[in-house]
């Protein structure tokens, strides 16, 4: 037999394109006669649209046209007038705001740099009216949504009458994606009904469906094409309401129009994690066993759409407690709607379940790590069934032997090095294992190659190079020869790259579709080559790229069958998909983080010096690819703890800090050694791969490592994300503290 | 972006004259801020004036004095033996300023020059003085946690960004400028404004005039420095407030001291007071907090800011405990 490729580091089959330039994202297409787009967008937060005067801008040299809800053609799939809808912007429909940067006009200009001079002269009046984006002011207006119900097992509120309580309020600002790749599209009307489309997305069929759905097109006249993304984390799971205003501008212009939006932009019109205050409230036993736990959120969403998201979703079945409840409002702001961001809900949840458990573990004297083992959830308590796999426990052991816990003194305050305050913290994280529908088609070329194709997306994390290992395992078939083409709408059907699914789902599909093609090369072969007349189809053997037949000596390449058989390709097609095992079993990714932090005493800065992070994730495909995926996701809650925070002026709605300078995604200079490891044990029931999803569990939680780490350095609880040096300074604790060997330091 | 004509001088002459006949027209050197300036329509030149052709950029000492051409660029002064040697303050504060990428683009009088960070001042939806006179400030009444402590007016409280400025306020170096009437002189510290009421002036330059070098005088302060920079992400932040310590330490005593502060004012801030407490004490840790109380007795706080004279306390402390421990 080969060599196993699942399992291994494979080098990612399209990085030399992406190192050399080779790799084309969305906006480095070009067509002839293209216009470049620039948005006007509402410096004003709620009202309406009195007046737009486009004299000056049509002027200015190289402008085609300006597009606004004055003269923008119609768009069918806008539901006749409902105010009471809550079904998305529905851009250049009327003259109403909702929201601070809210598109107005596109202007269009055959340079960029015109379009965006052009957008500078559009004058446009308002009217204004009173807006809201202060959230704390605004929970008056906070509702319930029914997609997300209170919950109750046992009783409600019962950590109210635990001997050990914690209760707890943990806010989290808004955060925003910032992927390096800005968004935008470029939109081309060929004839009047077909249109072709180059997207930065998740998922070029969600693109082609909600396309279809707005414009009221068969599905075949919309092409849609997104080989590689610059990153998303979730910012591209939808059409927002620019593209569909690019593609309202091509409409009317009857010319292709590329639109790139800015930074600042990035802000205001692809979503964001919104902000949200949770109470945190646990009662426990003084052994220390969960009694109660209560977890409340308030979260922001749009004025004209509810976003919901898994808040509370962990604290329903983490630990074993016979009460819980939780209870999840919405307050509807003048933002744009908020959007899924690596983690999505789990990772703001998280933050406040597993700083509580920390907090829990201080007032109990009980270590956190123990605490938690103390309460793990054999099986889950809130779905009442058996986890498909769950290695919760050995990743607590590896994790705390990796980063050296039992050097951990207990009390707060009490360790330092080299002058620094020393802090160790951990936490978990958990997110659901799902597996989709996805369609893929596999054809084996006369010459022995593969190819694999579905609409499937790559935002980073590598997925035609997991899919061609899997493809390789189940064939017999080089890795190099074998090639998966995705990020094309013309491709079978393949979900959105999101959720932590794709290797899951896709993977199931492409084992499937390479079974389908063994089949029926299998009856080829039983049918029409001699030396394998007397077998049946199902008793022929597949290994190292070839047929063999079971028992006998005879056996035959994959590329000499098709040449006997004078076929240029074989083709199948296959749909996969879960089955009643889902019914049967909760199933869930697990993921542990441990920090060690240093915290200068006098000036409260917070520097991360080690992590280790393990995953609980099923069979690893590709360790390279998945090592640095977890370390991506530690990455984004090194962001969400620390630096991370999206600014608000409320007397204006607008953002004081959208750029890359003030708006702090970490540098490698806040990123230390992240070790990473694998618990690498195959979930049994999932999928055929056994592997569980990883791209969510590598962020959730982490934040609450290290405020934990925080708090065991200072004796300081910040419940206040992101935990910046004036949160954590405390000057009379300063002044008290003697810095040992001061003069060495 | 409006339309601009260029030129690219090579004479100085001929540089200043460019500027100082026409209202609209700017240097540019390595344009790392002009041109965020200029796509964000707070500053709109018709022509820019590009001295990189201008004979600025040597670094060399004059007697005991180092002189450092005004287009030398960031990078370079940072790794320059005369400045790692004779002024070690100034390199470490050079390298705590923007990323590598910046300072290889960033020139010694661009640096100078930058205008401040406030977000209010880039936003021309809102109301910024120093941007716009007299349409308000912004962040009196918004988001000021990044804000000045120190000299600020009713009219504005932005802060200086630069970190190198810090170092060069506490080195006690003199900035060289040409213009239409000739070559002068000018005091570091005497270059950069506070707000008062007209905050849409920077510094004390005149129309047309050009930043040629800066110079820095030989002094004691090569050994016990220390450019401390607390920001809220661990490179490429502009600072919360920095500190630039400087100590001629004698015997254990200190013969005299340089402080100076980035992030709390206007301008690159000294601590004068907290310089003359300091001089014929021992370097002890409570003689350093005694003078950090004494530098932090002028400020002035807002909103969001309240905790930068806390965490300038502590600063100004652990930067002198540092600079003594070297």
């Amino acid at each position: 037999m080969k060599k196993q490729q699942t399992g291994q580091s494979m080098d990612r089959v399209d990085g030399r394109l992406k190192v050399t330039g080779g790799a084309r994202y969305f906006a480095d297409h070009h067509l002839p006669d293209l216009l470049y787009a620039a948005l006007v967008c509402s410096p004003i937060s709620s009202g309406t649209i009195k007046s737009i005067n486009t004299t000056k801008a049509l002027k200015a040299p190289g402008v085609a046209d300006v597009v606004s809800h004055l003269n923008a053609p119609p768009v069918p799939g806008y539901k006749n007038a409902d105010p009471g809808a809550k079904d998305g912007l529905k851009i250049f429909k009327d003259n109403r705001i909702y929201s601070n940067g809210q598109p107005v006009a596109v202007v269009l200009a055959n340079t960029l740099e015109r379009a965006v001079h052009a957008a500078s002269l559009v004058e446009v009046q308002y009217n204004q009216e009173t807006h809201y984006t202060d959230m704390n002011a605004s929970m008056d207006k906070a509702f319930r949504n029914n997609r997300m119900k209170d919950y109750v097992r046992g009783d409600a509120d019962a950590w109210k009458k635990a001997a050990v309580t914690v209760d707890a309020t943990y806010t989290i600002p808004l955060e925003v994606h910032n992927p390096m790749e800005l968004a935008g599209i470029i939109a081309h009307w060929d004839t009047p009904d077909t249109l072709v489309l180059y997207a930065k997305t998740q998922g070029v069929k969600n693109v082609q469906d909600t396309v279809k759905r707005l414009f009221q097109l068969p599905e075949q006249n919309i092409t849609v094409h997104s080989r590689f993304v610059g990153g998303g984390f979730g910012m591209a799971l939808r059409v927002w309401p620019m593209e569909v205003a690019t593609i309202l501008a091509a409409k009317k212009i009857r010319k292709p129009v590329k639109l790139v939006i800015t930074r600042d932009q990035m802000f205001t019109l692809v979503g964001y994690r919104p902000s949200a205050i949770q109470k945190l409230s646990l009662g426990a036993t003084s052994d220390g066993k969960l009694t109660g736990i209560t977890h409340e959120a308030v979260a922001v969403t749009s004025p004209y759409e509810d976003f919901t998201e898994g808040i509370v979703a962990m604290s329903k079945f983490m630990y074993a407690c016979p009460n819980v409840n939780t209870r999840y409002k919405l307050v509807p702001l003048n933002l744009s709607t908020p959007v899924w961001m690596r983690g999505p809900g789990e990772a703001t949840g998280a933050f406040a379940l597993e700083s509580a458990i920390d907090e829990l573990s201080y007032k109990l004297n009980i270590d956190p790590l123990q605490l938690r083992i103390l309460n793990h959830a054999d099986t889950d308590p809130e779905k009442d069934l058996p986890f498909s796999s769950k290695y919760l426990k050995e990743a607590y052991e590896l994790g705390a032997e990796k980063i050296g816990w039992t050097n951990r003194k207990a009390a707060p305050r009490s360790m330092q090095e080299d002058g620094m305050l020393v802090g160790y913290g951990m936490s978990s994280g958990t997110f659901g294992a799902f597996r989709g529908r996805a369609t893929v088609s596999a054809t084996l070329k006369s010459d022995g190659s593969l190819i694999l194709q579905s609409a499937a997306a790559d935002i980073g994390p590598g997925t035609a190079t997991a899919m061609v290992q899997i493809a390789a395992d189940v064939t017999g078939i080089a890795p190099s020869k074998i090639q998966f083409m995705l990020g094309e709408s013309a491709y079978p059907f393949a979900p959105q790259q999101g959720g932590s699914s794709t290797v899951s789902t896709l993977g199931s599909a492409v084992t499937d579709a390479c079974k389908a093609l063994q089949q029926k090369l299998a009856s080829l072969a039983v049918s029409n080559v001699p030396a394998f007349k007397n077998a049946t189809p199902e008793t022929i053997v597949f290994e190292d790229g070839q047929l063999l037949k079971a028992g006998g000596q005879e056996k035959i390449t994959y590329e000499s069958l098709l040449q006997q058989q004078q076929l240029p390709e074989v083709n199948v097609v296959a749909t996969s998909q879960s089955g009643e095992e889902r019914k049967k079993y909760s199933m869930y990714s697990f993921s542990v983080h441990f920090t060690k932090v240093h915290v200068h005493p006098q000036t409260g800065v917070v520097r991360i010096k080690h992590i280790v992070s393990v995953a609980d994730a099923g069979t690893i495909v590709n360790t390279k690819t998945a090592r640095s995926q977890m370390i991506g996701g530690v990455v984004g809650g090194i962001g969400m703890a620390l630096t991370e925070e999206a600014i608000l002026d409320h007397r204006f709605g607008r953002f004081v800090n959208n750029n890359y300078a003030d708006y702090h995604v970490p540098v490698n200079a806040d990123t230390p050694p992240t070790n990473v490891y694998f618990i690498n044990k195959k979930d049994p029931y999932i999928n055929p791969m056994g592997s569980k999803g990883m791209g969510e569990i590598a962020l959730i939680g982490f934040a609450a490592a290290v405020s934990n780490a925080v708090y065991h350095a200072t004796g300081k609880r910040v419940r206040d994300l992101p935990i910046t040096p004036d949160k954590v300074l405390d000057e009379k604790a300063a002044q008290q503290w003697k810095v040992e060997n001061k003069l060495n330091t | 972006m409006n339309q601009f004509s260029y030129v690219r001088p090579s004479s100085l002459k001929a540089a200043v004259d460019a500027v100082a006949k026409d209202n609209s027209a700017r240097f540019i050197a390595g344009g790392t801020n002009l041109l965020d300036l200029m796509k964000s329509g707070v500053v709109i030149p018709e022509k820019l004036v590009d001295i990189n052709r201008l004979p600025l950029k040597d670094i060399q000492l004059n007697g005991n004095t180092l002189h450092i051409g005004a287009l030398a660029l960031n990078s370079e002064l940072a790794a320059h033996e005369l400045v790692t040697t004779h002024h070690p303050l100034l390199a470490q504060a050079l390298l705590a300023g923007a990323s590598q990428q910046l300072r290889n683009m960033a020139t010694v009088g661009g640096n100078m020059m930058q205008r401040t960070r406030c977000t209010y001042f880039y936003d021309t939806t809102m109301p910024c003085n120093k941007r716009s006179p007299n349409s308000g400030c912004g962040a009196i009444g918004g988001i000021n946690r990044m804000h000045a402590i120190f000299g600020a007016s009713d009219s504005c409280i932005a802060v200086h960004p630069s970190d190198m400025c810090v170092a060069l306020a506490a080195l006690d170096a003199t900035v060289l400028v040409t213009g239409p009437k000739g070559n002068r002189r000018i005091p570091f510290t005497d270059f950069h404004r506070l707000p008062d009421n007209t905050p849409q002036l920077d510094n004390n330059l005149a129309k047309g005039e050009l930043i040629t070098a800066v110079e820095i005088p030989a002094n004691a302060y090569t050994k016990n420095v220390y450019y401390l920079k607390v920001r809220d992400r661990a490179s490429y932040a502009f600072a919360l407030v920095s500190v630039a310590a400087a100590l001629d330490i004698s015997n254990n005593m200190i013969r005299s001291a340089r402080l100076a502060m980035g992030g709390v004012a206007h301008k690159p801030w000294r601590l004068y007071e907290a310089e003359k407490a300091l001089a014929g004490k021992a370097p002890t840790e409570e003689n350093f907090r005694q003078a950090a109380a004494i530098a932090l007795q002028s400020a002035k706080t807002y909103q969001h800011n309240q905790f930068k004279t806390g965490l300038s306390v502590n600063s100004i402390q652990t930067a002198l405990l540092k600079a003594a421990s070297v």
